[in-house]
């Protein structure tokens, strides 16, 4: 059957690449006596698909792994059984069942991401350049930033990407973007779009401004949950599945 | 959540952060407020490699062991955080808590390799170390060398406080708990070494002074307390199946080089090749059970969630209880999906067999360590391997589907001529010639491939070849070119390759494998004109080691270039490894004579070793 699994990756975790993220799950599965259905061939290995990777240095709440077991004990022990042989910053949430037809394979099915990013150091940016700017960028009816990927780099309009993007009281930023193979926008992205739109329109902006390279040395982010889409509305990937009795 | 010693912007800098940050599953925790003896156990190279290093998690965890020691690992740090520990002036610190160096007890490093002896310094300087352990005071960890290495400490006599002979099993818990007691009396540093210097495999360079003839060779080595001992002897483990094992073994999250379970079998090795120091410094062979070796194999496949186990051992083929081992791991790893890796073990009928039900045969390669092209320089050697056997077992292993073979030889050993170095490419060609005879064409994937990899030839502390010259670069690079040539002239030429080793860092390997105390100042020049990762060959600069040895008045030739005297006293000799000084000179003279001494299992040969009272010596 297949199993979706939710976990976390906090604290200290975020210096694990996800090569390395990927070659732990391997490990810890093992560790923890779960029936994993493996590959046929020569030398077999488990079957096991991640989805979307996090960022070096970045934290999360909502990452997934689909594995296929044999069989397996109810979703609470699953938990359980896990998460006595995670290093600290790793959790699972949840182990689940997948519904057997249909595509359910976690990158596929993604269509949203949710963050939190925090500014660092805190009052990077004042609260007087942020209040009005911020409403300003978003209410833009295209943003333009170059963007770099494996296969192609250019300029893109990044705006229909953005679902909501709150800048919320206690000073961190919400963010829902698209995500999964088709569209994928990440909140470096936004950011870099942010501080260009900064520039442009002369706010005073802090001397070390980052420029398009190095976004990331100023953005804290922490990925909340991943989403797929059900009959048009947005579902957690976590939802996908059903608890094991 | 467990406070790093390095800013996150600094470990995002960093281009792998995780070979600083610890928390790896199975590393030990404990309370630094409710321990007495703080320990670091330091590998001086890269984190993938030290932590791939089996004798360093056998320390780790016997030192563990004890409720009262804390053990934390410690690696060099790479290029690139070498550089912004220095420019940020942050102090070097162990994995597991973090803590700065110099807030330790003891640092312990392992010496593998000589080419690591820069990272000591590199490692030490980072911590806030002094360099020299005359320079170091009170408040400053002791520094203890072990492993390999230390079997000729003298180069690196002046960076060490003390050094381990032998294996850790044996006396490190003495050698604490002698510490703590110093500790509780108020005993200094001094009172420490010295009583230190008493225990059994414990060595203090500085009780110790070294006199030398005019002609530079030692004269005597002379001891400067009663607690000092004049010889050394290297302590061992007698009963393996009741030495300390580690069950739970860290598991990194980088690829480590080694990133598999890895199961020691046994201990020394029965064959006595002349050029192989490994082969008298572990004598005698020591065996574990297979009862023991299978409940071990489990334990720590459970522990760690690896999916591949390895067998560790000099040649793992001379284990006599090798076949019910096999069948006994095979099952198990069936069932768990785990794969074998079976690394030294001899071609032959039986172990091609097994070899075909742990690993693809199509990919993956055979390998042969003749190291020597023809039989007269193999008997020189002794290394019993023959054309004979080396051909029957590539016929069979073509049959079996193979088509890669792996080649290991030596150049520049002793009484070394031409017909041996075009010996080389011959014995390529012939096995290549094999295949083809073998393997009628219908069923040929291809080419078969050949590949030779010939290393120059060091001669090592406690060896029969410890006697020998080395050659100059120049004649290194002579000999390479040479067998490269009788390569292109082989009628299979397209299916062999032929690739060697640099030549000027095997000289300076040379230097310092049979170094004195004086090469220890060319080692600190060299370090202050920049070397570190010298085993790296990306980062290997031998002009500035020449300059080190212009700086330090020490002449390289003496070292490499001269045969020594039966009789010259070695700055080793002070060491007692079982093996001794008659035996080896016996063996370098049978070895000029090209005859072959009959290995362990055969004869016992009188080497020495039989003096720990335990081993092959000892069975029957």
């Amino acid at each position: 059957m297949k199993i979706r699994i939710r976990f976390s990756k906090t604290g200290n975790m975020r210096f694990i690449s996800h090569l390395d993220v990927m070659r732990y799950f391997q490990k810890a599965l093992r560790r923890a006596g779960v029936a994993i259905c493996f590959s046929q061939g020569f030398s077999p290995h488990p079957v096991m698909s991640f989805a979307s990777p996090l960022g070096m240095g970045e934290t999360s709440e909502g990452e997934y792994v689909d594995i296929e077991v044999d069989h397996c004990e109810s979703s609470a022990r699953m938990v359980e059984r896990l998460n006595a042989v995670m290093a600290e910053g790793f959790r699972v949430r949840s182990f689940r069942r997948l519904p057997d037809t249909g595509k359910t394979n976690a990158m596929a099915t993604i269509a949203a991401a949710d963050y939190r990013v925090l500014l660092r150091p805190e009052g990077f940016l004042s609260r007087d350049v942020l209040g009005t700017a911020w409403e300003d960028f978003l209410g833009q009816e295209s943003i333009v930033v170059h963007r770099k990927t494996k296969s192609r780099e250019g300029d893109a309009d990044i705006r229909p990407m953005i679902r909501v993007a709150r800048w919320q009281e206690d000073g961190s930023f919400f963010l829902r973007l698209d995500a999964g193979s088709v569209r994928n926008l990440k909140p470096e992205a936004v950011f870099d779009g942010f501080f260009r739109y900064l520039e442009r329109t002369g706010a005073p902006v802090p001397a070390d401004l980052p420029d398009s390279g190095s976004v990331s040395r100023v953005l804290q982010i922490h990925r909340l949950d991943l989403y797929g889409e059900r009959e048009g509305q947005l579902v957690s990937l976590e939802e996908l599945g059903e608890e094991i009795p | 959540m467990r406070k790093l010693a390095l800013r996150e912007d600094i470990l995002l800098r960093a281009e792998k952060p995780a070979r600083y940050t610890g928390g790896e599953i199975n590393a030990v925790m404990k309370d630094r407020e409710q321990v007495a003896v703080r320990f670091a156990m330091v590998f001086p190279d890269v984190y993938e490699i030290g932590e791939s290093h089996l004798g360093m998690k056998i320390l780790y965890h016997l030192l563990n062991s004890r409720p009262d020691v804390w053990c934390e690992r410690v690696y060099s740090p790479w290029m690139d955080m070498d550089r912004i520990l220095r420019e940020e002036h942050i102090p070097l610190f162990a994995l597991e808590s973090q803590d700065p160096l110099k807030d330790f007890d003891f640092l312990g490093f392992t010496l593998q390799y000589e080419m690591c002896y820069t990272n000591v310094l590199q490692v030490l300087d980072l911590a806030g170390i002094p360099l020299l352990a005359a320079e170091r005071g009170e408040d400053v960890p002791l520094v203890i060398g072990g492993g390999p290495c230390a079997y000729n400490p003298e180069p690196l006599a002046d960076f060490f406080d003390l050094f381990y002979m032998g294996e850790g099993e044996v006396s490190y818990f003495a050698l604490l708990d002698l510490y703590k007691e110093n500790r509780a009396k108020g005993g200094s540093r001094q009172d420490f070494l010295r009583q230190a210097a008493a225990i059994p495999g414990i060595y203090v360079p500085s009780l110790y002074r070294a006199e030398y003839h005019t002609d530079g060779t030692l004269a005597d080595f002379v001891p400067l307390c009663p607690e000092a001992p004049r010889r050394i002897r290297k302590v061992i483990v007698s009963q393996m199946d009741e030495a300390p094992y580690p069950l739970k073994p860290v598991v990194p999250y980088l690829k480590a080089t080694q990133d598999r379970v890895v199961l020691e079998i046994m201990r020394g090795c029965i064959r006595g090749c002349r050029f192989c120091q490994a082969g008298m410094i572990y004598r005698p062979v020591r065996q574990k059970s297979v009862e023991n070796l299978l409940d071990t194999a489990y334990c720590m496949l459970d522990a760690t969630g690896y999916d591949e186990i390895s067998l560790s051992s000099l040649s793992s083929s001379d284990y006599t209880e090798l076949a019910p081992l096999l069948d006994g791991l095979l099952e198990a790893c069936r069932e768990r999906k785990v794969n074998i890796s079976l690394p030294s073990l001899r071609i032959d009928a039986f172990s091609l067999d097994v070899m075909s039900k742990v690993q693809d045969v199509k990919k993956s390669s055979l390998t042969f360590a003749p190291e020597g092209g023809t039989q007269r320089i193999r008997n020189v050697i002794n290394k019993g391997l023959t054309e004979e056997e080396i051909l029957s077992g590539a016929a069979e292993a073509f049959r079996g589907g193979w088509s890669k073979v792996k080649l290991y030889f030596m150049l520049g050993l002793p009484t070394e001529t031409e017909e041996d170095m075009r010996g080389i490419a011959e014995l390529s060609e012939k096995i290549a010639k094999c295949y083809y005879a073998e393997v009628p064409k219908e069923q040929r994937k291809g080419k078969v491939q050949i590949t030779a990899s010939a290393s120059f030839f060091v001669p090592k502390p406690f060896t029969p070849f410890q006697w020998a010259a080395m050659e100059t670069e120049e004649e290194y690079l002579r000999r390479a070119r040479l067998v490269k040539d009788a390569f292109r002239e082989q009628l299979n030429r397209k299916s062999l390759h032929f690739q060697y080793h640099e030549a000027d860092v095997t000289v300076l390997e040379g230097v310092l494998a049979r170094g004195d105390r004086r090469v220890g100042r060319a080692i600190l020049e060299a370090y202050r004109l920049g070397a570190i990762y010298d085993a790296w060959s990306e980062f290997f600069d031998m002009g500035r080691w020449q300059e080190a040895f212009r700086r330090a008045g020490v002449d390289p030739d003496f070292y490499t270039r001269r045969q020594r005297q039966a009789e010259e006293l070695f700055p080793w000799d002070f060491i007692d490894i079982g093996v001794t000084k008659r035996f080896l000179r016996r063996e370098w003279e049978r070895a000029m004579e090209g005859l072959v001494t009959p290995n362990c299992r055969e004869a016992c040969s009188g080497c020495g070793a039989a003096v720990f009272g335990g081993g092959i010596c000892h069975e029957n």
